[in-house]
């Protein structure tokens, strides 16, 4: 799944935030190209 | 989904291809991961960010389905997801999820 793959991490507050799931994905062996934590209120 | 998340997503896509590129989602319920992948795959559906209809078709998956889970070392997924994972529906938001990418499916 992750193999070759540029990684789109888009976080939530109140979910998962950006840098968590980038980190999960680069211990995958991806490269994070970018990371966001968005906020609905 | 931001305004200028839109925008990054649509210059990565022009400068790494659809198919090289993996968005992983964090939404805290199904409808907010539904609204995200949908944006992802068909487009935005507010029609006010630069991805509405931009019908991208690329891959989503939200961080708590299991297929994603498998790849990732468990300890990382422990430290990174693993309190949230307690807390949120997975299956229902995986279940969003994946309908959106059985609707792109189907129409290819």
């Amino acid at each position: 799944m992750f193999d070759g793959k540029f990684v789109i991490a888009l976080g939530e507050r109140d979910g998962v935030a950006g840098p968590a799931i980038a980190a999960c994905a680069k211990a995958a062996g991806s490269e994070v190209v970018f990371s966001a934590t968005e906020c609905f209120v | 989904m931001d305004l200028g998340t839109q925008e990054a997503i649509l210059r990565l896509v022009n400068q790494h291809g659809k198919e090289s590129l993996l968005v992983l989602l964090g939404a805290p319920d199904a409808e907010s991961a539904e609204i995200s992948a949908e944006t992802v795959i068909i487009g935005d559906p507010t029609y006010a960010g630069p991805l509405a209809e931009a019908q991208l078709g690329l891959d989503v998956y939200h961080i708590l389905e299991e297929e994603v889970k498998s790849w990732i070392p468990a300890e990382t997924w422990e430290d990174q997801v693993g309190l949230m994972a307690d807390v949120l529906d997975a299956e229902e938001i995986a279940s969003a999820v994946r309908g959106m990418r059985d609707r792109r499916e189907s129409s290819n």
